[in-house]
């Protein structure tokens, strides 16, 4: 018997060491789900398949994807590509997590990373992409495929790391962009100050608080205008999530585990507090869009996309003021404000495309043929062109069209217009210095909590609250409930991740038996002991 | 023995049971309002932006249900307000139809010219008073600055000239914006499709005009960075 629960116990030892290797299961578990590649795409059937996109209000971009739809059924007339449209990702998502219930979801559609981490807690939603990409014929440059796809290598490594997701690739990246901040450089040298090279948050505090003096009629003495909003953000999330990045703080790591609530946060959020009480801050949500602020003369440092450089500046191709509210002013397209000049740091977003699962192995060929075709030079350069983006391909990165592109920059305010390309140059030299965020099963909400503490901050101000520690420690209570961040701490925490792991559970019930045999064991050595006893009494 | 084992499992069934109903939100709606004097519209006008206000209204209309928001226009005899994402659980939601009073707190703010009502939480005032507006004729005061004073009541407009529709998404499905000329000025208007729906006889209707058609229309005043009418009905007159 002893021998019997040694080896038992030397099983279980194994199996628990086993079971540790817990990113080596993730990787095993997710190559189970790799796509099982068809040999032969079938030409002989029809497909339909639903592309959801996003456009950021530019029919431009709406024309784009027409015409790779168009050109793509040129190549394959048996797939029929019906398009749907968004101007925002939060639909798509609200959309997606409907459509996973009714298992009607898309078969391609333009996402975030974040998003993708939550459609994949539906089982078996989202193609690993992996075997695709590789595969010989079908893959990324492969042998069968009818246009000119590009290969791995000529993805930009950076933004296809981005699209990985526990050792899988679950997306492709389409297009990327950054923030830039936009500055009125005729208002920051009319404050007496000169543009440094690249921008502090020092420096941006310090113009934009001396942007906040109003002459005796109450009109601020930078513009002679009622309203000033020095400083403009429009992604809060953003902003705190580079703020700490920058300061080597903690936000969350790669396993989930939530590190946002933390001293350097108190810190950026007593800082942003002081600033909004003297009215060189505000934000998007409470105030509006940054461009229309900074082509009105009334904003000094906007914070945006490179992809809404479209919308910044005197010139801009796209406005939405009256022609009579836009001022002329010199614009600078500059990186966004740093802690550390010398190591810039930066965000990496843009839209990625997801394929879906589908039981028919031949409509998710077909859907990842179309998704695939979306990293075509056309398709890519014509749509980077539209605003600040960076073609996420090598191959379209170096192409004679796109360089010749960079090149006419300021040859007219459509196409060419200066503050765009700016805007697009500014990525290309800052690829390197761009980062993501860890994506995991809530980390969209994580994001939004990020933001949401920066908007409070900013409204507790305006609403004369005093902004404290006991404000700050409050507000982390009150901010983890809204976005259940406590849940996610928690799944991390005790490892409650969904479905148990076939290699768990045969590891808790060999435990559970460990267990009980040893009961039995110990039972069985007390009667014994109890007879013997009995024996020797009587 | 027994009767400790008794108590233990009904123990871990209450505890299992309050588990259980940890998923459920608690949703501000169902918070107290804070019980003051409500303000007239006046008093609600003068009160500084970011202030906390408390009014007593009637819903006109209100845009879809979503995510425990609900974003609401409501009008009263001597004003009107738009209630953005206020705090509302679907059940009430469905409550909020045209004449229903009720009683709000929130914050007075102000988007891209739009004077509002955020961060709001209601609760209906069961005294039997209801009131619908009718649309009041702002024709005359397109391009005026007395527009404004008029903001966010339902309006009517008499007699203007289709210039141009565009579908926010090129396509049916989205927002819809309509450029409209009036004595020699251009004026922008939307239909709003989480205030209408695209199935609504406005969508359909407005996805029919063409430059140069005389149209009267009615919504409500929401401002954009300049009046931009939500509207809610059109007919073609010419």
């Amino acid at each position: 018997m002893k021998k019997f629960i040694s080896l038992l116990m030397a099983v279980v030892f194994i199996l628990a060491l086993t079971a540790c290797h817990g990113r080596l299961e993730t990787a095993t578990e997710a190559q189970k789900l790799a796509f099982d590649v068809p040999e032969e795409f079938d030409a002989s059937k029809n497909y339909e398949i639903t592309f959801w996109a996003k456009n950021d209000t530019n029919l431009t971009q709406v024309e784009i994807y027409k015409n790779a739809i168009a050109e793509f059924e040129g190549y394959y007339p048996n797939i029929k590509v019906n398009l749907r449209l968004y101007t925002d990702y939060g639909k798509i998502y609200n959309d997606v997590i409907t459509n996973i219930a009714t298992n009607t979801t898309p078969n391609v559609c333009i996402t975030y990373p974040d998003h993708i981490a939550t459609y994949m807690t539906g089982e078996d939603t989202v193609v690993a992409l992996d075997s695709l990409m590789a595969d010989e014929s079908y893959g990324l440059g492969g042998s069968k495929v009818l246009f000119d796809s590009p290969r791995e290598d000529e993805i930009v490594p950076k933004f296809l790391e981005e699209c990985e997701i526990d050792g899988n690739y679950y997306a492709l990246p389409y297009m990327r962009s950054t923030e830039a901040c936009y500055v009125n450089k005729t208002f920051v040298e009319k404050l007496g100050y000169t543009l440094p090279e690249k921008l502090t948050w020092d420096f941006v505090w310090q113009v934009s608080k001396s942007a906040t003096e109003k002459d005796a009629d109450g009109n601020f003495k930078v513009n002679s205008q009622k309203v000033m909003i020095p400083f403009i953000y429009k992604s809060t999330d953003n902003m705190m999530i580079q703020m700490l990045k920058q300061r080597e703080a903690g936000y969350s790591d790669i396993s989930g585990k939530i590190e946002l609530f933390n001293p350097v946060t108190e810190e950026i959020l007593l800082n942003i507090a002081e600033n909004s009480k003297m009215g060189a801050f505000n934000t998007f949500k409470l105030a509006g869009y940054p461009a229309n602020f900074l082509n009105a003369g009334q904003c000094i440092f906007a914070v945006d996309s490179t992809a809404g450089a479209t919308w910044m500046g005197s010139d801009a191709p796209l406005v939405d003021i009256a022609d009579d509210k836009v001022v002329n002013f010199e614009i600078e397209v500059m990186t966004i404000p740093q802690y550390d000049v010398e190591n810039p740091v930066m965000i990496s977003q843009g839209p990625s495309l997801c394929v879906f699962n589908k039981e028919d192995k031949q409509e998710v060929l077909a859907s990842w043929l179309f998704a695939q075709f979306m990293l075509t030079n056309n398709v890519q350069i014509a749509y980077a062109e539209t605003e600040g983006y960076v073609p996420v391909t090598l191959k379209a990165q170096g192409s004679g069209e796109y360089v010749d592109y960079l090149n006419r920059r300021g040859e007219d305010n459509n196409l060419y217009y200066p503050v765009k390309i700016d805007a697009t140059q500014l990525l290309l030299d800052n690829t390197e210095n761009t980062f993501v965020t860890a994506v995991f099963n809530g980390s969209a909400s994580l994001r939004d909590a990020a933001g949401q503490l920066i908007e409070s901050v900013n409204k507790s101000v305006r609403r004369g609250e005093s902004i404290d520690k006991g404000y700050i420690e409050g507000l982390y209570e009150e901010v983890s409930a809204l976005y259940r961040l406590d849940d996610i701490k928690s799944k991390m925490e005790t490892g409650d991740m969904g479905a148990l792991p076939k290699e768990s559970a045969i590891l808790i019930a060999a435990i559970a038996l460990c267990w009980v045999c040893m009961g039995v064991y110990m039972a069985k050595d007390k009667i014994k002991t109890v007879k013997l006893k009995k024996n020797v009494d009587f | 023995m027994k009767k400790i084992f008794a108590l233990l499992t009904a123990g871990v069934m209450v505890l299992a049971l309050a588990a259980c109903g940890g998923g459920e939100a608690t949703l501000p709606t169902d918070a107290t309002v804070v019980d003051e004097a409500a303000m007239t519209y006046e008093e609600f006008m003068a009160a500084e932006m970011e202030s906390e206000v408390t009014v007593e209204t009637f819903v006109q209309a209100h845009q879809s249900w979503w995510d425990n928001k609900i974003t609401v226009y409501c009008q009263s005899e001597d004003g009107a307000y738009l209630l953005y994402e206020l705090a509302c659980s679907e059940e009430d939601a469905e409550k909020l139809v045209p004449g229903t009073k009720i009683r709000v707190n929130g914050y007075k703010s102000e988007w891209s010219g739009e004077v509002e009502i955020i961060d709001g939480t209601f609760e209906f005032v069961n005294d039997g008073e209801t009131y619908v507006a009718e649309a009041l004729d702002v024709t005359e005061l397109l391009g005026t600055e007395e527009l404004i004073n008029h903001q966010n009541k339902f309006a009517s407009f008499k007699g203007l000239t289709v210039e141009n529709i565009s579908y926010k998404n090129d396509e049916p499905g989205d927002d819809i914006y309509l450029t409209l000329g009036y004595n020699g000025a251009s004026y922008d208007f939307c239909v709003e499709v989480y205030l209408t729906g695209t199935e609504s006889e406005v969508y359909t209707t407005v996805g029919t005009l063409k430059a140069g058609d005389k149209v009267d229309v009615e919504g409500f005043l929401y401002w954009y960075e300049g009046v931009n009418p939500h509207i809610t009905a059109i007919t073609v007159v010419e």
